[in-house]
């Protein structure tokens, strides 16, 4: 009897082999990328499977750096077609695409995201400068001419004018590309309002100027809360002293249970983001192969989609999801682009 | 007895008898008593820590199961539907029915004028209600012509206003939901057409971007795919490697380091055989991503080593006198072992399994790596197809912005306990059916 079992057991893990051994040609678009373009590009993927005939893509978050990287591993269909980044792509990665053949690459702007500093409702609005949100996270600030390792443990220390409560900022780690767009948005601005550092800016160079403005401190003021930004949002519930950063659409979400701080003079609103207004804002993306276009079926029915006023416009639905859009003129010229499958140039 | 001239109390002092003063044998009694205490109170701790879980996922997660339904009148005209009068299903299909639906909601409420209140009017029901508007009309034709009063969903922020989580006394500017919406949903609710109803979308339907659309079927489906992957590859596997170890093989050093190695394996972090798969399956072999059948092979090779230890121990539990018995019988090594060792032993490596599979399921970190952790809508139909796995699922949905999506996160935690537990139970039924002792 148990000959028996282990024949059929056998049979089928052989049959079982045999499935995967016959890898067809895909008729599904594959997208890797940043987790923050990743629910606007699942939204958009959901209407484009409903509209058209195609299968619905399949979207995997890998983070904006992981998404270029598989991205740029070559042409074929085991590689991802399209790759969603929330900065744009480097020059060592175009390099990299372009030594594995991936040469023609098409960059589609979608709209901008503002980065918010949150807190409890229960706790009054922060109203801060770059320079103070600099001054409560670096690693090293100037005081009286001279950099030291950051002093400060309370807001009041940095300016009287801010409540008297501990620094305690809860925020996405290094891998995340939220916490690469503070401190390039936020953290290096707010260096530079420093006479000293922007002389050493000029005098030693970039690298040396980063190494200062884009060192976060870590004697527990700033806590890294991971990458999952419903996490930080219930810490703040519980915690009304501490501010969190993280996207605007979960502070859209959670209006009723945060607020977010005024920086440099302007509200972080849908429409202070959408203007320019607020500092603390990026531009998302997504890259497409242009080989791959007219061999995996439906690649420009569905960039037609992403840049239908429908969905990336004024009203569309992607503002619903948080997803801040673009001036109307760029909004035109990334359809035309989009269209004619427009290859980028650095 | 020489020493008769001791004294009696002399002889008391150097001869230790055990001395039963209340006092001591009150202490050995406490200490017992304490420890008993101790173990009461662990067990209490952990079945409270149990009890919290439960509680905090249930509490979360049962107003996932009910959907608010709301009544709509719809004026399905032919002229708009099927104006040459064809019948033709297809013909039916493609008319426009986002305007049919959002038409009759709109002449619920004629003041509605401006483009932003029609805006907000619309957003108040799910964007797959023209779909769910269609599918009526297609099953009852004879409707064109009429008014209709079809039920259809309303959008994830109403649905949770509805249940309550968020509240109305609130400034406007605090809430999702505004005043014009409270206005209009109040409208309906007086007159009866506002429902509450079991909530199938979430075993009917695939992941979606929409909480009210979103569904753990596709979950539950690739699930099942991977598990019988697993199971496939790595029964017969396990099951062969512990027989052979445990019947056949030498004693020597070679064994030993074997057996020391598939100890080790067993403790080995999941992440790593998502590594290896990523490393061996996908660049080596060329195998799809995000398939059931290479997260099968990948959580097989997790499960083997589970397998082989409960197996092994199964077989050291039948008396070696059910051997000798068949060898002396002239049965050989092969035939005692599968006609009397393997019966014996399978109830506790089916329960081996079982618990393996049961780690599996719940298991994330290795499909990271070869890309199971995706957004897929559609069900996956085969081994081969892109799908995703119930805990992946409740990942994907705990990340998520919207706000219905938390309810949602913690009823899938709900269907993934139930399957744990089934699974369990077979586990400890198979043991209690069929389990024999010496």
């Amino acid at each position: 009897m148990f000959n028996k079992t282990f024949a059929v057991a056998a049979a089928a893990a052989v049959a079982a082999m045999s499935i995967t051994g016959a890898a067809e040609a895909r008729d599904q678009i594959r997208i890797v990328g940043s987790s923050t373009v990743f629910p606007f590009a699942t939204t958009v993927a959901e209407q484009f499977g409903k509209k058209t005939s195609f299968k619905t893509p399949v979207i995997e978050s890998t983070g904006s750096g992981g998404g270029l990287k598989l991205f740029c591993q070559g042409i074929g269909t085991e590689h991802p077609d399209i790759t969603n980044a929330s900065r744009r792509i480097k020059s060592s990665e175009v390099e990299l695409c372009a030594n594995n053949g991936v040469t023609e690459v098409t960059e589609v702007k979608i709209g901008f995201d503002g980065i918010v500093l949150a807190n409890s409702k229960e706790a009054p609005t922060y109203e801060l400068t770059e320079q103070q949100i600099f001054q409560a996270l670096a690693a090293q600030v100037p005081v009286d001419g001279k950099l030291v390792e950051n002093p400060y443990s309370t807001w009041s220390e940095i300016d009287p004018s801010l409540p008297n409560v501990k620094i305690e900022v809860l925020g996405p780690p290094p891998t995340s590309g939220t916490r690469d767009a503070f401190t390039e948005l936020a953290m290096r601005d707010g260096a530079k309002a420093f006479p000293m550092l922007k002389d050493m800016r000029k005098a030693e160079g970039k690298k040396a100027f980063r190494a200062i403005s884009d060192t976060v401190r870590e004697d527990g003021a700033f806590v890294e809360a991971g990458e999952n930004d419903n996490l930080i949002v219930q810490k703040l519930e519980a915690n009304p002293n501490a501010l969190g950063i993280f996207g605007f659409s979960f502070l859209d979400q959670n209006a009723d249970k945060l607020h977010g701080s005024i920086v440099e003079g302007v509200e972080p609103t849908f429409d202070n983001i959408a203007a320019g207004k607020y500092t603390i804002a990026r531009s998302l993306y997504f890259y497409v192969k242009n080989a791959h276009v007219g061999v995996i079926p439906g690649m420009s029915e569905y960039l037609a989609e992403f840049t239908s006023e429908g969905a990336f416009g004024d009203f569309g639905y992607l503002t619903d999801k948080g997803l801040i859009p673009l001036p109307e003129s760029d909004r035109e010229e990334i359809r035309t682009n989009a269209a004619n499958l427009v290859p980028l140039s650095l | 007895m020489t020493d008769m001239t001791t004294p009696k109390a002399e002889r008391a002092a150097t001869i230790r008898r055990p001395d039963l003063s209340a006092a001591r044998i009150n202490r050995r009694y406490g200490a017992e008593k304490r420890f008993r205490a101790y173990g009461l109170l662990a067990i209490g701790a952990a079945i409270a820590m149990l009890a919290i879980l439960l509680f905090s996922i249930v509490s979360k997660g049962y107003s996932a199961f009910v959907q608010t339904y709301v009544q709509l009148e719809v004026t399905l005209t032919e002229a708009e539907i099927d104006p040459d009068r064809t019948g033709d299903p297809e013909v039916i299909r493609n008319a426009n029915w986002r305007k049919i639906t959002f038409e009759s909601l709109r002449a619920e409420f004629p003041d509605v004028k401006s483009r932003s209140e029609t805006r907000q009017l619309f957003g108040m029901i799910s964007g797959n209600a023209p779909i769910a508007v269609r599918d009526y009309v297609l099953d009852n034709p004879d409707a064109i012509g009429t008014t209709a009063s079809i039920w259809v969903k309303v959008s994830d922020d109403i649905d949770t206003f509805n249940k309550g989580f968020i509240d109305r006394n609130l400034e406007e500017d605090d809430r999702r939901v505004k005043d014009n919406e409270i206005v209009w949903f109040d409208t309906l609710d007086g007159q009866g057409r506002v429902e509450a109803k079991f909530n199938t979308t979430l075993f009917t339907s695939g992941d979606s971007r929409e909480p009210e659309q979103a569904g753990v079927l596709g979950a539950v489906v690739g699930s099942l795919l991977t598990l019988i992957i697993t199971l496939v590859l790595s029964f017969p596997i396990g099951v062969m490697a512990a027989v052979y170890l445990e019947e056949f093989a030498p004693k020597n050093r070679l064994t030993d380091l074997i057996e020391v190695n598939i100890n080790n394996l067993a403790a080995v972090p999941s992440i790593v055989f998502g590594l290896l798969g990523l490393a061996v399956f996908l660049n080596f072999f060329g195998l799809p991503r995000s398939a059931p059948v290479v997260g099968g092979m990948v959580l097989a090779l997790m499960t083997l080593p589970t397998i082989i230890i409960a197996s092994r121990a199964a077989l050291k539990a039948v008396p070696p006198s059910i051997r000798e018995a068949a060898l002396g019988l002239g049965a050989s090594r092969l035939q005692a072992v599968t006609h009397h060792v393997l019966p014996l032993a399978m109830p506790g490596m089916l329960t081996g399994t079982i618990i393996g599979m049961a780690q599996a399921l719940g298991e994330t970190a290795p499909l990271l790596m070869i890309g199971m952790v995706a957004f897929i809508v559609d069900i996956p139909s085969g081994f081969t197809d892109p799908a995703t796995v119930l805990p992946v699922q409740i990942f994907l949905w705990a990340d998520a912005p919207q706000r219905a999506f938390v309810e949602r996160t913690s009823a899938a935690i709900m269907v993934l306990l139930t399957f744990l537990v089934c699974m369990n139970l077979l586990a400890v039924l198979l043991r209690k059916r069929f389990e024999r002792r010496w």
